[in-house]
């Protein structure tokens, strides 16, 4: 360890845009304003746990939690696809996945609004046949469709990675032994791929219970979550106690997810991907 | 373990520097923090023509990002074009400097009616920018019923097809309105009756939007919309089904005006700014470009009578009397937030 050194830069670079900022927002929250001064307080918390807020938090969790589900439903077989062994289509399929999230989420969101929209191509294609106008924008569906297609790729990634790497040959040894496809995926394929798909649900749920441009955009300010409701302390009401309150709640929530899944894990943990929580 | 240290401090001083940024220079400056698409395009190399006073030009989205922008220091603003509210809040918290009207003469251009607001009742801080009032934009291909009080936004022939603000005080105001109180109102028995009006009225709306509005009106998304006169001028350019009305009730009219920060580095070229965007020819420039209604009385002069009539841009003193300007509600903000927090709770 001679080149100690080296790892300076990044150490100043974590005091100065990690941990201050997290020291900050700890302080805030055990806080509150007193005229002048602030003193300690458990006010914040106390103020969170009223029905409206666990209610904003209920519904937070709700909608990342269908999207969630969605975006496995989605990802596990189109990851299944990609780690199978046709390779020139897989580079491409890849490419298609990864390409959207070059582009700024705002825009990727706003695509949906066009498409979803009463005069939006999906309801002008049902009009074809006399169906409609529905109305899609605007609601807790849009919101979650919205979720789903922006985090696929998060779900997506890391199963594949689990699948690709995995040793082919115990497939074969299962088919050997007069298992099924079926019995295949259930007794085999699936169970060795469960740390991939634990870091995808984590990958997915953090985000989507976190957001807050997707519920404005698609739920037309309707759906408020959490990080609507934390952009409004800061930003509007100016009570930055309660909204690092909010913070901190938040991430709490977060590491709970984490740490329910990581029990699960435990006996998979032995490769790459799954130890990243 | 010493050398360790230096080398800690030498790179930590690195950072500092590249954090604070480069050094004045000799160049007069004056740094501009306006709304986005706020001003004339060339306006600003007019002046920087004219008077050889360089502009450093940021913009905003909402007061409240000016407002934690402004309060958190770092960046030496020299001039800034928030809402009345938001100036009576940062009168209040001290962080504006008296204007030296000597180096102003322009100012004496503004309208009377536009002066002594109750958010600088002596006109010491500000000078009016721009003004505008707060209707309805409706599709008269839609909507049958006449628009002339707030009532119709809760008329269930419109089902799905109205969009609110997404802004709590203009929202809850509407429903203060309606009910007859005041759009300032800071009674929580009030403020919690227009809850329950709003409560009643969330079947029946579309989406609640700020941005959006405009697009979704031009499209024939829905058939009412809160907004701004100065922007249901530009969507009406674009749709020529839609109309705008100031409710009967009374509303919301804000005046946005120029003020100087405490932190200013540079007050005279501030005030040479201002002046300069007081000067007739500059501010009917600036008004024909935004769309909001200018309180300029030379600029007002030189526009078309088409304009001037049209009773959008400039309705007759009776709508604007009728009006409130917001006040800042200081810490019966939390009133507000209750408010707008439990309609969306459920």
């Amino acid at each position: 360890m001679k080149k100690k050194w080296l790892s300076y830069p990044y150490m100043i670079w974590m005091a100065i845009f990690i941990v201050i900022p997290m020291a900050l927002v700890l302080f805030y929250a055990f806080t509150v304003k007193d005229g002048e001064s602030v003193r300690f307080s458990l006010a914040n918390f106390q103020k969170f746990c009223q029905p409206v807020y666990l209610k904003v938090a209920l519904r937070s969790i709700m909608l990342a939690f269908y999207c969630t589900i969605g975006c496995f439903l989605l990802g596990y077989p189109l990851a299944m696809i990609l780690a199978s062994k046709e390779y020139v289509k897989k580079r491409m399929l890849l490419l298609l996945l990864i390409l959207p999230m070059w582009m700024n989420i705002l825009l990727r969101t706003y695509a949906w609004m066009t498409l979803l929209e009463k005069n939006g191509l999906i309801n002008n294609f049902l009009g074809n046949f006399g169906l409609g106008p529905y109305q899609f924008l605007y609601t807790d569906v849009a919101v979650v469709i919205g979720m789903i297609y922006n985090f696929l790729p998060f779900m997506v990634l890391p199963i594949y990675s689990v699948l690709v790497k995995m040793d082919h040959s115990l497939i074969e040894a299962a088919e050997d032994l007069g298992a099924g496809r079926l019995t295949v995926f259930r007794k085999v394929t699936f169970p060795l791929s469960i740390p991939g798909v634990m870091s995808g649900v984590v990958m997915v749920f953090m985000p989507a219970v976190s957001t807050f441009i997707i519920s404005r955009l698609l739920g037309g300010g309707q759906f408020s979550l959490i990080g609507n409701l934390i952009e409004q302390q800061f930003l509007w009401v100016g009570d930055w106690h309660f909204g690092s309150a909010l913070s901190i709640v938040m991430m709490i929530l977060i590491l709970i997810s984490t740490a329910i899944l990581n029990h699960y894990d435990r006996d998979h943990d032995n490769e790459g991907v799954g130890g990243l929580w | 373990m010493k050398k360790g240290f230096w080398m800690l401090l030498a790179m930590g001083l690195l950072f500092c520097v590249a954090l604070t940024g480069c050094g004045d220079s000799d160049q007069p400056m004056v740094y501009v923090y306006n709304w986005g698409d706020y001003i004339a395009e060339d306006v600003i190399d007019l002046f920087e023509e004219e008077t050889g006073i360089k502009v450093r030009y940021e913009m905003f989205d909402t007061n409240e990002d000016m407002y934690v922008k402004v309060k958190a220091g770092g960046n030496a603003y020299d001039v800034l074009i928030p809402s009345d509210y938001m100036i009576e809040k940062m009168v209040k918290e001290d962080m504006l400097l008296e204007l030296n009207y000597d180096n102003i003469p322009n100012a004496a251009q503004t309208d009377p009616k536009f002066l002594n607001q109750p958010y600088d009742a002596e006109n010491k801080y500000s000078i009016p920018y721009m003004w505008c009032t707060l209707g309805i934009i409706y599709d008269q291909t839609m909507v049958t019923d006449p628009v002339d009080t707030w009532e119709v936004l809760w008329n269930d022939n419109y089902a799905k097809e109205i969009i609110m603000l997404d802004s709590p005080r203009d929202t809850i105001g509407i429903a203060l309105k309606v009910l007859g109180y005041s759009m300032n109102s800071t009674d929580p028995a009030e403020l919690d009756a227009a809850k329950v009006k709003l409560q009643a009225q969330r079947p029946l709306v579309l989406a609640y939007l700020v941005d959006q509005t405009k697009e979704k009106m031009i499209s024939g998304e829905a058939a009412m919309a809160i907004t701004w006169s100065g922007d249901a001028i530009t969507i009406m350019e674009q749709n020529e089904n839609l109309r705008y009305s100031v409710p009967k009730e009374g509303s919301n009219y804000s005046i946005d005006a120029m003020v100087i920060p405490k932190t200013s580095q540079n007050k005279e070229n501030a005030e040479a700014f201002i002046n300069f965007m007081c000067r007739p020819d500059i501010a009917l420039k600036n008004t024909e470009y935004i769309r909001y209604s200018t309180p300029n009385m030379g600029a007002y002069e030189l526009l078309p009578d088409e304009i001037k009539n049209d009773g959008v841009g400039y309705p007759e003193d009776s709508v604007i009397e009728k009006c409130e300007v917001y006040v800042d509600p200081g810490d019966a903000i939390s009133l507000y937030d209750k408010a707008w927090t439990e309609l969306f709770a459920d």
